[in-house]
C-alpha cells in the first residue's frame, strides 16, 4: 500500500513539475526570448557563482585541513616510515600549492571573462614558448619527485641493516590472522596448506628441521629497534597485511610467499604517551562512553586491506612493540610447535 | 575524391531503403548512427540511475550503520532483514556500482553515445563505415546490460568481489556467496560487453580514417574526434586482454583449470589446483584497467575541448599540443598498469619502472589543464549549462590529477593503497570529470539529438547542486583515507581508531543524497525537453563544426545534398577580419587569409 502511495505521489510530483515548467515557458514566450539563449544577466550571475564557488572551495579546503588534520595517522613507528612521511610531506606540499594556484586561476578567469554582448574574445591560438614552459616546468618538478621517490622506495624495499632481521610469518585466512615465529634458529620450518590437519592449522611440516622451535601466536610482539622481516602466506583468497602505523603493507597471496621488512622504533607504551595519540584516545573515548561502549586503549594494529569476503571489515590483530626484556619474557611463555603438535 | 563519390552512392542506397522503414527498423534495430547514439545514451542513463542509487544505499549503511532503514528492506529484501544490510550485500552493491559506473555508464554510455552521434556528423560522413556492425555493437551492449541487471536477482546475490574481481575470491563460490551464479553472470555480461565495445571501436577507427569529407585533414579534425579515435584505439588494444582474463577465470571456475589458483584451502575444503597465480590475473586485468580510465576520460576531455572553445568564443589554445598530449597519454597509459600492483609482491625494481612511467603522465595532463585555462583567458565566456560542466571538469581534473602524483609514487602508495584516499582520487579525476564531460555533451548536443532545446534554468540548478555535492562527497574522503580507513569495509565499528571518522561519513552521505536527488532535475529536464522543449535552431551555440550544418530534422545520410567541403580547422572563433565571432569549417578562406 505504501508502495502504491509512493508511486502516486511521485507521479503527481512529476506532473506538477511539468505544469510549472509550462507556465514558466509561457511566461518566457511572453517576454519574447528563447529560454535557452544565454543572456548577459545569465553570464554575469553564473560568472559570479563561479567566483563564489572558487572562494568557497578554498575556504572549505582550509577548514577541512584545520578540522580534520588531527584525524590522520600519528607519527610513524618505524625507521623507513619517517622517510616515507618526509616524502609525503614534500609531495603533498607541492600538490597543495599547485591546487591553491590553479583552482583560483580557473575560477577567477571564469568570473573575469564572463561574456558580455559586444565583447569580443581575442584570437589566440597558440604560443610555443608558453607551451614549452608548461611542459618543462612540470617535467623538472616531476624529475625531482621521481628521484626522491625512487630512493625512498628502494630504501624501504631493500633495507640494509647490521643485525640479521627476525623472521615472523603472518598467515592470512578468511577472516583472521595468525603469526608464526621462527624461534631460536630464526628460520621458519617448511609449511604448505596441503599439510593442514587437525590442530596443525597452518600446515607446518612438523618433521622439517627448522619447524620444531617455531611458535604460533595470536598477537604480534616485536622488540623495539630490531629489524623484522614478515613473510606472508594466505590460505584461501588474497588478503593484504596493512600495518598503517608502521607505513607498511603487503598482499598475502595464496600459492606464493611475499615479504616486507621494517624496524619498529617506538614502543606501544611510548606511543601511548604521544600528545597526538593522547588527544585521539580522548576524543575516541568521549564518543565511546557516550555510546556506552568499552573504553579504548591505543594499540598498533594489523588490518586486512584487500577485499576477502563478508567479514573483511573485521580481520585484525594487535601488534605490540616492547623492550627487548619484555619481549624475551613474552617469548618464554610461548609453547613451541614441537611442544604443541 | 574517391570516398566522396562513394558517399554519394551511399545516399542513393538510402533513398531506396526509406520506403521500407518501419517502427522496428527506425527505433529498435536501427542502423542509423544518430539513433544508435541515442540508444546508447538512454541505456547508459538507465544504468547510471541504477548505479547511483546503489551508491546511495551503501552510503546509508556507512553513515548510519546501527540504524535500520525500511527502504533497504524494500529494495534488498532478504539481504536487509528488518532494514539492516547484510555485509555480503554491501560488497555486492559496491561491486555492481563500480562495474556499472565504469563500464556501462562511462564507457558505453559516454563513448558509445558521442562517438556514434558525432563521428559521422563532425567528419562529414553519411554514416558509420558499417551500420550493421554498429547496430550489433549496441545490441551486445544492451544484452550485457540486461544480464548484469538479471544477476542482481539470483539467489546467492550478484558478484561481490569488487569491480576488479580478483581471483581466488571471485573464482571460488565457497569463498563468498556472490562468487556463485552472480559471478558467472558477471563474466558472461562482460564478455558480451567487450564484444560490443570492440565492434564499436573498430567501426569508429575505420570511419574516422576513411570517411572524412573533402578537406577534412587530420589536422583539421575537431578535438572530439581525436579523442574518440584514440579512445577507440585504446579499447581495441586493451579490451581483448580483459576478455582473455575473463575467459581464463571462467575456465578456472567451470572447468577446473588452475590459471589463477594454487594451494588453496577454502571453507575447510582442500582444492586440487596447483601452479596458478592470482598475480597473473592482476596483470591482465590492469593491462586493460589502466587504459580503461583513459577510455573513460579522453572522450570527456574531447567534449570539453569543443564546448570550452565554442563557449569561450575563442580557439582552443594549443591545438597541436592538445593532440600531442592525447597521444602521449594514450601511449603512456599502456605502460603504467603496475601502479595498481606495487604491493602485490612484485619485484621492487619493476615497481620503480612503473613509478617512473606513471609520474610521466602528469606532464601531458598538466599541458591539457593549462591549455584549457588559457583558452578561458580573455574569452567572452557564454555560460551555457554545458560550459558550466566543462569548467567543472577542468576543476575536478586538476583536483583529482594532483593526488595521482602521490599514488603513482610507489613509496607513498604503500600506506594509502586501497584506502579511501584512493576512492577520493579516482572518483574525482575519473568519475567526476567523466560524468561532467558526459553532462556537458548532453546539454551541448541535445538539440542535435532531439531537435529541441533543454531548459537552461534547470540546467543551472542541476550543475550547481551536482558540483557542490560532488566535492562534498569526495573531498572529505581524502581525510578518512589519511586516517588509514580501508575501502570495501561494510562497517568501521570494529576498529575503535575509526570511531572519530563517523562525523565525516555522515557529511559525505548527506552530500551523496543531495547529489543523487539533484540528478532528478536532470532526468526531468531531459525527458520534458525531449517532448516539450522549444524547437532547436540549426546552430544554437554558433559553432563551427560540421554537425551544425545538417538540417534540424534528422535524415538518413545526414546532409540532403552533397557532402559539405571543409576549408579550415574547427576553431576559428573571433577571428579578426570577420564580423561574426565564428567561422564555420565550410567557409572558404578569404583571399590572403592565413589558416589559423
Ligand atoms: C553519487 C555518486 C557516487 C557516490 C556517493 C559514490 C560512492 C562510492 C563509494 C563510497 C564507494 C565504495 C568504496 C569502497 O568501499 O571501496 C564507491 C566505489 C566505486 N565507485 Fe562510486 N560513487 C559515486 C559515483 C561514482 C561514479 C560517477 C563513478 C564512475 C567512475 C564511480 C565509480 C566507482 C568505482 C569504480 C568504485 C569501486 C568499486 C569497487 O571497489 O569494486 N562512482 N563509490
Ligand atoms: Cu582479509
Ligand atoms: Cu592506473
Amino acid at each position: 500500500m505504501t508502495g502504491l502511495m509512493m508511486v502516486v505521489v511521485l507521479f503527481l510530483a512529476v506532473f506538477a513539475a511539468a505544469q510549472i515548467m509550462r507556465i514558466y515557458e509561457l511566461s518566457v514566450k511572453v517576454r519574447q526570448e528563447e529560454e535557452y539563449v544565454v543572456t548577459d544577466k545569465d553570464n554575469s550571475n553564473q560568472g559570479r557563482l563561479m567566483l563564489l564557488f572558487g572562494i568557497g572551495l578554498i575556504v572549505a579546503f582550509f577548514w577541512m585541513v584545520a578540522a580534520w588534520d588531527k584525524l590522520a595517522l600519528p607519527k610513524p613507528a618505524s625507521l623507513h616510515g619517517v622517510q616515507i612521511d618526509q616524502l609525503w610531506d614534500i609531495s603533498m606540499g607541492l600538490i597543495v600549492v599547485m591546487f591553491l594556484i590553479v583552482q583560483p586561476i580557473l575560477f577567477w578567469f571564469a568570473y573575469k571573462y564572463r561574456g558580455k554582448k559586444g565583447n569580443k574574445a581575442i584570437f589566440y591560438a597558440h604560443n610555443d614558448k608558453l607551451e614549452f614552459a608548461w611542459t618543462i616546468v612540470p617535467a623538472i618538478a616531476l624529475a625531482v619527485l621521481i628521484i626522491y621517490g625512487l630512493t625512498t622506495w628502494s630504501n624501504t624495499m631493500n633495507p640494509t641493516t647490521d643485525d640479521e632481521p627476525m623472521v615472523v610469518e603472518v598467515y592470512a585466512q578468511q577472516f583472521k590472522w595468525t603469526a608464526r615465529y621462527a624461534g631460536e634458529d630464526n628460520t621458519l620450518g617448511y609449511a604448505n596448506v596441503r599439510l593442514i590437519q587437525g590442530a596443525n592449522t597452518l600446515g607446518v611440516d612438523t618433521n622439517h628441521v627448522n619447524s620444531g622451535d617455531d611458535f604460533i601466536a595470536t598477537e604480534i610482539h616485536l622488540p623495539v629497534g630490531k629489524p623484522v622481516v614478515f613473510k606472508f602466506r594466505s590460505q584461501d583468497v588474497i588478503h593484504s597485511a596493512y600495518f598503517p602505523h608502521f607505513r607498511a603493507q603487503m598482499n598475502c597471496v595464496p600459492g606464493m610467499e611475499t615479504h616486507f621488512q621494517f624496524t619498529p622504533t617506538v614502543t606501544t607504551a611510548e606511543m601511548r604517551q604521544d600528545p597526538n595519540v593522547i588527544g585521539k584516545v580522548e576524543r575516541i573515548n568521549a564518543i565511546r562512553s557516550a555510546k556506552g561502549l568499552e573504553l579504548y586503549e591505543y594499540d598498533y594494529i594489523l588490518l586486512c586491506n584487500k577485499i576477502c569476503g563478508s567479514a573483511h571489515y573485521n580481520m585484525q590483530m594487535n601488534v605490540i612493540v616492547e623492550t627487548q626484556a619484555e619481549y624475551d619474557a613474552w617469548v618464554k611463555e610461548q609453547k613451541t610447535i614441537s611442544e604443541t603438535l | 575524391m574517391a570516398s566522396h563519390d562513394h558517399a554519394n552512392d551511399h545516399a542513393h542506397d538510402h533513398d531506396h531503403e526509406h520506403h521500407v522503414e518501419n517502427f522496428w527498423t527506425k527505433y529498435i534495430f536501427s542502423q542509423d548512427h544518430k539513433m544508435i547514439g541515442k540508444q546508447f545514451l538512454i541505456t547508459g542513463m538507465f544504468m547510471g540511475i541504477v548505479g547511483v542509487f546503489m551508491s546511495m544505499l551503501f552510503r546509508l549503511q556507512l553513515a548510519w550503520p546501527d540504524q535500520k532503514f525500511a527502504i533497504l528492506e524494500t529494495f534488498l529484501g532478504k539481504w536487509a532483514p528488518e532494514g539492516q544490510m547484510d555485509p555480503n550485500m554491501y560488497l555486492a552493491l559496491v561491486t555492481i556500482h563500480g562495474t556499472i559506473m565504469v563500464f556501462f555508464v562511462l564507457t558505453a554510455g559516454l563513448s558509445g553515445t558521442f562517438s556514434n552521434l558525432l563521428i559521422p556528423l563532425q567528419i562529414g560522413a553519411r554514416d558509420m563505415a558499417s551500420g550493421f556492425l554498429n547496430m550489433l555493437s549496441y545490441w551486445f551492449f544492451a544484452a550485457s546490460s540486461v544480464i548484469m541487471l538479471v544477476s542482481l536477482f539470483v539467489e546467492t546475490g550478484p558478484a561481490s568481489g569488487g569491480w576488479t574481481i580478483y581471483p581466488p575470491l571471485s573464482a571460488l563460490p565457497q569463498a563468498m556467496p556472490g562468487s556463485g551464479t552472480g559471478m558467472t553472470l558477471w563474466l558472461v555480461s562482460m564478455t558480451l560487453f567487450i564484444a560490443g565495445s570492440l565492434l564499436g571501436s573498430l567501426n569508429y577507427i575505420v570511419t574516422i580514417i576513411n570517411l572524412r569529407t573533402k578537406g577534412m585533414a587530420m589536422t583539421r579534425l575537431p578535438l572530439t574526434i581525436w579523442a574518440f579515435l584514440v579512445t577507440a584505439i585504446l579499447g581495441v588494444l586493451s579490451f581483448p586482454v580483459l576478455l582473455s582474463a575473463a575467459l581464463l577465470l571462467m575456465f578456472d571456475r567451470l572447468l577446473g583449470t588452475s590459471f589463477y589458483l594454487s594451494d588453496i584451502m577454502v571453507a575447510g575444503e582442500m582444492l586440487h589446483n596447483e601452479g596458478g597465480s592470482p598475480v597473473l590475473y592482476e596483470h591482465l586485468f590492469w593491462f586493460l584497467g589502466h587504459p580503461e580510465v583513459y577510455i573513460i576520460l579522453l572522450p570527456a576531455l574531447g567534449i570539453t575541448s569543443e564546448v570550452i572553445a565554442t563557449n569561450a568564443r575563442k580557439p582552443i589554445f594549443g591545438y597541436r599540443a592538445m593532440i600531442g598530449s592525447i597521444l602521449a597519454i594514450a601511449f603512456l597509459s599502456f605502460i603504467v598498469w603496475g601502479h595498481h600492483m606495487f604491493i602485490t609482491g612484485m619485484n621492487p625494481f619493476l615497481g620503480s619502472v612503473f613509478t617512473f612511467t606513471t609520474l610521466l603522465i602528469a606532464i601531458p595532463s598538466a599541458v591539457k589543464a593549462f591549455n584549457y585555462i588559457t583558452t578561458l583567458w580573455k574569452g567572452n565566456l557564454q555560460f551555457t549549462p554545458a560550459m558550466l560542466f566543462s569548467v567543472g571538469l577542468v576543476s575536478t581534473f586538476v583536483a583529482g590529477g594532483l593526488t595521482g602524483i602521490i599514488l603513482g609514487d610507489s613509496a607513498l602508495d604503500i600506506n594509502v593503497h586501497d584506502t579511501y584516499f584512493v576512492v577520493a582520487h579516482f572518483h574525482i579525476v575519473m568519475g567526476l570529470s567523466a560524468i561532467f564531460g558526459m553532462f556537458a555533451g548532453v546539454y551541448h548536443w541535445f538539440p542535435k539529438m532531439y531537435r529541441r532545446m533543454m531548459n537552461k534554468t534547470l540546467g543551472y540548478w542541476h550543475f550547481w547542486l551536482t558540483f557542490v555535492s560532488a566535492y562534498g562527497v569526495f573531498f572529505p574522503m581524502h581525510f578518512t583515507g589519511l586516517a588509514g580507513l580501508p575501502r570495501r569495509y561494510y562497517s568501521n565499528a570494529e576498529f575503535p581508531i575509526f570511531d572519530e571518522l563517523q562525523d565525516i561519513n555522515v557529511i559525505i552521505s548527506m552530500f551523496a543524497i543531495l547529489g543523487g536527488i539533484a540528478q532528478l532535475i536532470f532526468i526531468f529536464n531531459f525527458f520534458y525537453s525531449m517532448w516539450r522543449g522549444p524547437k532547436a535552431p540549426q546552430n544554437p551555440w554558433k559553432s563551427n563544426t560540421l554537425e551544425w550544418t545538417t538540417p534540424v530534422e534528422h535524415i538518413h545520410g545526414n546532409w540532403p545534398g552533397a557532402l559539405p567541403e571543409v576549408h579550415r580547422w574547427a576553431y576559428d572563433y573571433s577571428k579578426p577580419g570577420y564580423d561574426e565571432d565564428f567561422v564555420p569549417q565550410t567557409t572558404p578562406l578569404k583571399d590572403g587569409e592565413v589558416a589559423h
